[in-house]
C-alpha cells in the first residue's frame, strides 16, 4: 500500500501551513473551484433534482451489490474481457503485473487512477522491470517529483507553474536548454510532446474507471485531456482497475451520475472525453486494444457494507468536497498522509487503513458543512466524521491528557456552582489580560491555537451571566 | 476460497437481505427496462432549437460549428476548413459509406484517404453516431466505419453530425444504440466528446489542447 503518513497529520500540517509555495499555490485555486461550481449549477435547473436521482440509483446498487457484481462479471466475459477480483493491493497488484509480464511489456502508459495510488502500482511494476508513465498531466508532473496527489482530481494543484518549469528542465535533458517555459501553455505542449512518443511505444495502457455498467459489461473513464483514450487505444492490451463499489445498472443510470459529475468537479457541463470501453478488439475494428482486462478491487469496501458507513460507498471522487472545505483549503492534500484527502478522505482513509491509523483525520474538520452541501451524491460527511470520532473515543485511541482533560471537564461541568465559578473566573482573568483588545496572543493550554493565530479573548461576563441580566 | 468468492460472500453477508429471488427479480427488470431518469430541459426543441443550443455549448468549450444545407457541400468546407487553419490538404476518414460517397473532388486538392490514424496525420474526418444538444457533445462509435484513432490522434477533428441524428439528450442516444446493437450491446468504444482536448491542470489555468486534438470541427447537415 501507498507509503502512509497518516498518523503524522499534526506534523504534516505544521509543515504545510510553513510552505509558503503550498500556501500561495492553495490561495489561488480554491476560489476558482468554488465559482465554477456554482456557475455550472446556476446554469442547469434541474441539478439538485438530479442530485436526489444519482443518490438514489447507487442506493439501489450498494443494497444489491452481490447480484450487480455477478451481472457485470457475466457480461464483461461475454464481451471477450476478462474480470480478475482482488481482495488486497497485493492481489491487484499481483493480477496487473501478470497481465503485464504475459504482454511482455517493458513500459505502460497510465490514465489517472485513484485505484492505481491505493494499490501503488507503479511502485511494484518499477520493482519488477516495467516502466509506467503517467499520462494525465498533472500526474506526470508528480511521478516526476515522485509525490502522490494532492488533489483527486487535479493531482498537482498545490504546485505553482515555476515549479513545474523546474521539474521539466531536470528531466528533459533533451531539450534546447534555452527554450522558455515561463507561460503555462509552453509546459503543456512540452509535456504533449514528450508523452506523445509513450503513448505510441507503450505496450499496455492502464486507465481507472469512474463507473461500471452491469447492462453493458462497460467501463467510462471520464478526461479532458484525451490522455485516457490514447492510453488505452493505442497499446494491445487495457487493463481497468476499478473497486467494487463502481456499479451502476444501466447506460441511463450512467448518464444521470455524469450529469452531476463534472459539473460538480470542475464546473464543466460535461467533460471533453467520455468514453465507454466495452472487451477488447472486435473482427474488423482496424484500431483499439487487442485485450481487455478489469481488476475489481474490495481493499475494505464490502466491510463497509451495511454499517454507518455505507454512504461514503456512493462517492464519485469528484472532489468537490475538496474544493469546498476550509480544512483542505488551507493545509491541501498531502498533510492527510495518504491516498484520499480532504473530507471524503478522512471519512475514507479510516475505513480502508484502520481508524488506529487515521485517528487524526476524523478531528480534521469545523464541522461547517460546506462538504455535505456540495456532495453531488449527498454524502453525509459530517455525520459520518462525528462517527469516526466515537470509534476513536470507544478504542481509546486519543492521548491519555486528552481522556483526563475531558474527564476533568465533565467532572466540572456535572457541578453547576463550581463550573460557574470557575467560568467566571477565567473569562475574568482572560478579559484582562487581553487589555481591551479582543484578542490573546497566548492562552494558558492553547499554543496550539495561538502559534497560528490569536484567541478571541472572552469579554469578562460568562453567558450564564450575560443571560440572568438581559432576562431581569 | 477465490477472491471472487471471498468478496461476494462479504456484500451477501452485509447487506440486508430480502428473498433472493425479488432481489435478483429487481436487478433484472432495472436493467431490461433501463428506465430514463430525470432529463433536463435545455436541449428539448424543435431542430432549430436543438442547432442553436448544441452550436452554443460547442462554442462554449473551444469547438467550431457550421451549419450547411447539402451534405455535398462537405468537402468543400472541410478543405477550407483546413485552409484556414494552415494545415494541409489533407483528410484521414474511416469506412464509413456515407463518408465514402462524398464527392470529394469538390474539395479541390483535398487528399482524402482511409483507415486508422497515425501520429503523421494532421487531420480526420468522422462521422457521428449522435449529436446532443444539452451539453453539445458528439457521440462516436468504434470499428472500420470511424476508427477511434481519428477522434485522438490528429490536430484537426472534423465530424460531420446530420440532423436526423441531432438529439436533445444522451437518452435518445442510447435508444438509437440499442437499436443497432441490440439490447444490453455495445461497442467496443463510445466516444462523447465536448469539444477540443484541455487541461486546467496547471494553477489551474485552461490550456487547449492537451493530448487530443487541437481544433474539434462540427459540420452539420440541415
Amino acid at each position: 500500500m501507498t507509503e502512509m503518513s497518516t498518523t503524522a497529520f499534526k506534523d504534516n500540517v505544521a509543515k504545510a501551513l510553513a510552505d509558503d509555495q503550498l500556501q500561495f499555490a492553495m490561495t489561488e485555486t480554491g476560489p476558482r473551484f468554488i465559482a465554477k461550481r456554482t456557475k455550472a449549477r446556476e446554469a442547469l435547473p434541474e441539478f439538485d433534482q438530479l442530485r436526489d436521482q444519482a443518490r438514489g440509483i447507487k442506493d439501489h446498487v450498494l443494497d444489491h451489490l452481490d447480484i450487480y457484481l455477478e451481472r457485470y462479471e457475466a457480461k464483461v466475459k461475454e464481451t471477450g474481457g476478462h474480470v480478475h477480483w482482488a481482495e488486497t493491493p497485493d492481489e491487484a497488484r499481483a493480477a496487473v503485473l501478470e497481465i503485464c509480464r504475459k504482454a511482455n511489456a517493458k513500459m505502460v502508459t497510465k490514465g489517472k487512477s485513484m485505484i492505481s495510488e491505493e494499490i501503488d502500482l507503479n511502485r511494484h511494476l518499477e520493482e519488477n522491470g516495467i516502466t509506467p508513465v503517467e499520462t494525465d498531466l498533472g500526474e506526470y508532473i508528480i511521478q516526476l517529483r515522485n509525490e502522490r496527489p494532492s488533489h483527486i482530481i487535479a493531482p498537482a494543484v498545490h504546485l505553482t507553474r515555476g515549479q513545474v518549469e523546474a521539474d521539466f528542465r531536470r528531466v528533459h535533458t533533451h531539450l534546447d536548454p534555452g527554450r522558455d517555459l515561463s507561460e503555462i501553455p509552453s509546459l503543456v505542449e512540452e509535456a504533449r510532446g514528450v508523452l506523445r512518443r509513450k503513448y505510441l511505444t507503450a505496450d499496455v495502457g492502464i486507465t481507472g474507471a469512474n463507473f461500471l455498467i452491469a447492462e453493458t459489461g462497460s467501463s467510462i473513464i471520464v478526461t479532458n485531456e484525451g490522455n485516457g483514450d490514447l492510453t488505452q487505444t493505442l497499446p494491445k492490451v487495457h487493463i481497468v482497475l476499478a473497486s467494487i463499489e463502481k456499479l451502476v445498472p444501466t447506460l441511463e443510470d450512467a448518464t444521470t451520475i455524469l450529469r452531476v459529475l463534472a459539473r460538480s468537479a470542475t464546473g464543466q457541463e460535461f467533460s471533453n472525453y467520455t468514453t465507454f470501453s466495452t472487451g477488447g478488439r472486435r473482427p474488423g475494428d482496424p484500431d483499439g486494444p487487442a485485450e481487455y482486462h478489469v481488476i475489481l478491487l474490495d481493499n475494505g469496501r464490502a466491510n463497509v457494507l451495511g454499517t454507518e458507513f455505507q454512504d461514503m460507498l456512493r462517492c464519485i471522487r469528484c472532489g468537490a468536497c475538496l474544493n469546498h472545505c476550509p480544512v483542505y483549503n488551507a493545509v491541501g492534500g498531502h498533510a492527510y498522509g495518504w491516498v484520499y484527502p480532504g473530507p471524503i478522505g478522512s471519512v475514507v482513509t479510516p475505513a480502508l487503513v484502520g481508524i488506529e491509523k487515521a485517528r487524526h483525520l476524523p478531528n480534521a474538520s469545523t464541522f461547517c458543512g460546506r462538504c455535505e452541501e456540495v456532495c453531488p451524491m449527498r454524502i453525509p460527511i459530517p455525520k459520518m466524521l462525528r462517527h469516526w470520532r466515537e470509534k476513536e473515543f470507544e478504542r481509546h485511541l486519543q492521548p491519555t491528557t486528552m481522556r483526563w482533560g475531558l474527564g476533568l471537564w465533565a467532572w466540572v461541568a456535572k457541578r453547576p456552582k463550581l463550573y460557574r465559578r470557575a467560568t467566571a473566573l477565567a473569562a475574568r482573568v482572560l478579559a484582562n489580560q487581553a487589555h481591551g483588545k479582543g484578542r490573546l496572543k497566548k492562552a494558558p493550554l492553547a499554543s496550539g491555537w495561538t502559534e497560528f493565530r490569536d484567541f478571541p479573548a472572552p469579554q469578562g461576563k460568562t453567558f450564564h451571566r450575560l443571560w440572568k441580566e438581559r432576562r431581569s | 476460497m477465490s477472491a471472487r468468492e471471498a468478496i461476494l460472500g462479504r456484500v451477501r453477508a452485509r447487506i440486508p437481505h430480502g428473498p433472493e429471488g425479488a432481489r435478483r427479480g429487481a436487478v433484472e427488470r432495472r436493467i431490461a427496462e433501463h428506465p430514463r431518469n430525470l432529463i433536463p430541459e435545455r436541449g428539448q426543441g424543435d431542430l432549430e432549437h436543438r442547432i442553436r443550443v448544441f452550436t452554443e455549448m460547442m462554442l462554449a468549450v473551444g469547438g467550431t460549428v457550421e451549419v450547411v444545407d447539402d451534405i455535398n457541400d462537405v468537402p468543400h468546407h472541410a478543405a477550407v476548413y483546413l485552409r484556414d487553419g494552415n494545415l494541409p490538404a489533407r483528410l484521414r476518414r474511416g469506412a464509413d459509406p456515407v463518408l465514402a460517397k462524398l464527392p470529394w473532388h469538390r474539395g479541390g486538392a483535398l487528399e482524402v484517404t482511409e483507415g486508422p490514424a497515425a501520429d503523421e496525420d494532421r487531420a480526420s474526418i468522422s462521422r457521428a453516431f449522435a449529436g446532443i444538444a444539452e451539453s453539445g457533445t458528439i457521440v462516436l462509435i468504434s470499428g472500420a466505419d470511424n476508427p477511434t484513432t481519428l477522434n485522438f490522434l490528429p490536430e484537426a477533428h472534423i465530424v460531420l453530425l446530420e440532423s436526423s441524428a441531432l438529439f436533445a439528450s444522451y437518452e435518445e442516444a442510447w435508444t438509437r444504440l440499442r437499436a443497432l446493437m441490440g439490447e444490453g450491446n455495445m461497442p467496443r468504444t463510445v466516444n462523447m466528446i465536448s469539444g477540443p482536448s484541455r487541461t486546467g491542470d496547471i494553477e489551474q489555468t485552461i490550456v487547449r489542447p492537451a493530448h487530443g486534438p487541437k481544433n474539434m470541427h462540427v459540420i452539420i447537415v440541415r
